[in-house]
């Protein structure tokens, strides 16, 4: 089980919850328990989010390992130039 | 992905051999966009629109399609408008729309039909046989207008998910993040300051406008020469506008003539292929400066509120921003970004940062290195400096007792691993240009910034040849140097010289995807595919010289190019060399080569700090920048001479976003400096040397400690740049540019 802190504009679409519990081995995993529990996360994971697992930036792999208590943070897909 | 292969002392990496395309680029010989002719070819020239916001009645092309000369017009109705796997829907759908107008013209210069002729000027005249109906509509191109509940709206729906209930329809995206409780923190300041910033539109600026060659057939199969810091992304959108198959159109990078971000979509290469279809033969669309301007992205404007909070000693307590960004008649405008980096240099218990996406009637922003960050940088930066200047404290010590460091809960959310903006203040305090004496009428500003960089998609491709010497194939348009960072970091792992490495940008049917040329990801992902290219084909060699030696592979090592008995108890053989054992590779194997394709997700942020002395002419207002220092983390400078160059290119884009350049529009919504005579970027006497101190701090992401550096040079520059501006005049410059008008206006105000 990891903790996932969304960022707060998110809050109006978890009933006003900015951290959500997920069980997920993989980043692939994690969008879609949080799908799960809280279908609105939909709309922005479609629109694209980066996951951050201890740090470091997943920008879009769904592959990526999730340790065991590592802290987890989503966030907009970052664009570049 | 396991890094297994990471590396501290080198032999290659560091050094600054001359640049491969340096030859070609004095002489004449490299080609750019507008440097290829087909056979049959013929010229493309696109009509647009005069007006800011029109609905389009009619577009009666027959006069022109009569005209001997002619031989297609095109108009949206010749694009794939209808459903189309993957689907023309959302930033397809908002390219296509950019492409070609399709019920409205959304700003001064869209496209709205396109000719084919014989000649460019043929194909220009005959634009005057167009004859379009427009109902001109109420416009708007300013951001805060454009929120305003009379602002004319200009596209209904456009907004996503996000945009909380009861804004203006223009309001498109909305992003809000950070921690802790801003207001609790404000009550510990000893002092708040509270204050707005404006910023205008820029242009990426490129010296070489959009240029393209596009051969389509009936069939459905293409060819694409185009001037692009992405051929994949350019092949994907063109085979979606089109109604193609991906596969089915090569793309072909030209050598480009700077980009910055502008040229990572399309505008010009769906038109000259759908052109092409219809006439059944090449077709070349070259923009003028003026399309440039009018037509492809600038950067968007930007309005702020900045609030932060310090107590006497310089610690922030509290910090909030509000960042509206109006990113032209589409969603996109990266308000979202400033929002992110804005406060990402400081260590926060509260923060807490506001961004809104916000559409007007001007072109569809593109990327600008860094897009969206330094334009809070400008706003938050000012208010800090305005802070020190107020509690009489040091700036960068100030900066320093705040920055981030590794473990520091970020302002977007997570903790950081290891940075280095510590190391940039510090190597700002010992600079001599911190303490050197300033002249009368002279002020001195500082400024940190900060940028996320980037991975992405990447395929590499390395090839040995008999005689030893080696080709490298990638896939992302050398922008900033990538051919020589490649070679050199393709000649650390071989061990075989710089000079026996050829790096070819290949085209879309010679090599896996690749993303744009964006992020600051070059040398950071190609450089990391190709470092393990190399490696896979290390791996090849080894097992060819351990075969002729009868030993197991485990028993070679590669070492200084050269396959040796790994311990031991490997045997005693003579080292060979790599020229040794590709000589003979087709008798012992076949032909040697080694690949890489991954997404590698390890790009570390990074941090600057910069330095600016300016001076201010009370008399006519005009500013002249003295000195300029730039300090940047590049976590391992591959080819240091390019990574300066790379510095020293933001300070020079930045002076000119903080003093001379932007769109400026009339009260018919038509821009009014679309040439480089009236939309002024820097020239050589506007600069002075721009000094660079490179920092490394490792990347813990890439093998040999590798950080992008494209973008993040531009983050502090216009924050850097109105400090010191501010300093010298007396005064607080609050809008960008501070062209010699407003910096007058500004002192006349200030008495």
């Amino acid at each position: 089980m990891v903790e996932v802190h969304l960022w707060s504009g998110l809050r109006s679409l978890t009933g006003g919850r900015q951290v959500v519990k997920v069980e997920a081995k993989t980043t692939g995993d994690l969008l879609r328990e949080l799908v799960k529990l809280h279908p609105q996360l939909q709309a922005p994971i479609d629109a694209g989010v980066s996951i951050a697992i201890d740090g470091r930036v997943i920008a879009s792999g769904l592959t990526e390992p999730i340790p065991a208590g590592s802290e987890i943070y989503l966030m907009q897909r970052l664009r570049g130039g | 992905m396991a890094l297994d292969d990471r590396k501290s002392e080198f032999s290659f990496v560091g050094t600054r051999p001359n640049r491969p395309d340096g030859l070609d680029k004095v002489t004449g010989r490299a080609k750019f966009g507008a440097d290829i002719s087909a056979p049959g070819m013929l010229h493309g020239a696109i009509l647009r629109s005069p007006h800011a916001h029109a609905r389009i009645v009619k577009i009666d092309t027959s006069k022109a399609e009569a005209h001997k000369d002619v031989k297609a017009v095109v108009t949206r109705a010749d694009f794939a408008d209808v459903p189309f796997k993957p689907g023309l829907e959302g930033e397809f759908w908002n390219v296509l729309e950019n492409v070609m107008a399709g019920e409205k013209a959304l700003y001064d210069g869209h496209a709205v039909a396109a000719i084919a002729a014989t000649s460019a000027l043929a194909a220009r005249d005959a634009l005057k046989l167009i004859e379009v109906e427009y109902e001109v509509l109420p416009h708007v191109t300013d951001v805060d207008k454009a929120m305003a509940s009379d602002a004319p709206v200009i596209r209904e729906g456009a907004a996503d998910y996000s945009v909380p209930a009861g804004m203006h329809p223009n309001v498109v995206r909305y992003h809000e993040s950070g921690h802790g409780d801003v207001e609790a923190g404000f009550a510990e300041a000893d002092l708040v300051i509270e204050d707005s910033f404006v910023t205008e539109a820029t242009h990426q600026g490129y010296i070489e406008p959009h240029a393209c060659l596009g051969m389509l057939g009936n069939d459905g199969k293409g060819e694409l020469w185009c001037t692009t810091q992405g051929h994949w992304i350019a092949q994907k959108t063109c085979a979606a506008l089109l109604g193609i198959e991906t596969s089915q159109l090569r793309v072909t990078a030209s050598e480009i003539g700077g980009g910055f971000g502008g040229k990572t979509t399309v505008f010009i290469e769906p038109v000259a292929l759908a052109l092409s279809r219809k006439a059944n033969r090449p077709v070349k669309l070259v923009m003028t400066r003026s399309e440039v301007f009018r037509a492809t992205g600038p950067t968007s404007s930007a309005s702020m509120d900045i609030k932060i909070g310090m107590k006497k000693d310089g610690t922030i307590s509290a910090a909030q921003g509000v960042f509206r960004l109006q990113g032209g008649a589409f969603p996109g405008a990266p308000g979202d970004m400033t929002a992110m980096c804005a406060f990402a240099p400081y260590n926060l218990t509260n923060v807490k940062q506001i961004g809104y996406d916000v559409m007007a009637n001007r072109p569809k922003q593109a990327a600008y290195r860094a897009p969206g960050a330094p334009m809070g940088a400008f706003a938050v930066e000012s208010v800090i400096d305005e802070l020190c200047k107020k509690l009489d404290l040091d700036p960068v010590d100030v900066r320093l007792k705040n920055a981030a460091h590794e473990g520091t809960k970020a302002s977007y959310g997570p903790r950081y691993e290891r940075i280095g903006l510590v190391e940039t203040l510090e190597a700002a305090k010992a600079h001599p240009h911190y303490s050197a004496p300033l002249k009368p009428g002279q002020g001195r500003g500082i400024s940190c910034g900060f940028w996320f960089n980037h991975g992405g998609e990447t395929s590499v491709s390395l090839s040995l040849s008999e005689d030893g010497s080696a080709q490298l194939m990638v896939g992302t348009p050398d922008i900033g140097g990538s051919r020589a960072s490649m070679a050199l970091m393709a000649a650390e792992v071989l061990g075989i010289p710089y000079e026996n490495i050829r790096v070819t940008i290949a085209d879309t049917a010679t090599l896996g995807y690749n993303d744009v040329s964006h992020g600051s990801r070059v040398t950071y992902a190609s450089g990391l595919a190709t470092i393990k290219a190399a490696n896979h084909a290390v791996e090849k060699l080894c097992e060819r010289a351990a075969a002729s030696w009868g030993i197991p592979t485990d028993a070679v090592k590669w070492e200084n190019g050269c396959a040796v008995p790994s311990g031991p108890n490997a045997g005693d053989f003579d080292p060979r060399p790599l020229a040794d054992i590709t000589t003979h590779m087709g008798s012992t194997g076949g032909p040697i080569s080694g690949h890489f394709e991954a997404t590698p997700e390890g790009a570390g942020v990074s941090f600057g700090t910069h330095i600016v002395d300016a001076e201010v002419d009370p008399e006519t207002g005009k500013t002249a920048i003295t000195r300029y220092t730039v300090i940047q983390d590049a976590g391992k400078a591959i080819h240091p001479t390019y990574v300066e160059g790379q510095y020293q290119g933001g300070a020079a884009q930045g002076i000119g976003w903080a003093l001379n350049e932007e769109y400026i529009y009339g009260e018919d919504g038509r821009l009014q400096n679309s040439i480089f005579l009236d939309y002024r970027i820097p020239v050589a006497s506007d600069l002075p040397m721009i000094d660079t101190v490179i920092v490394e701090v490792p990347n813990p992401g890439h093998p040999f400690g590798v950080r992008g550096v494209g973008e993040t040079g531009i983050v502090p520059p216009l924050a850097a740049i109105a400090n010191a501006v501010s300093h010298a005049a007396g005064v607080r410059m609050r809008q960008l540019p501070m062209s010699p008008p407003r910096i007058l206006a500004a002192l006349k105000d200030n008495g």
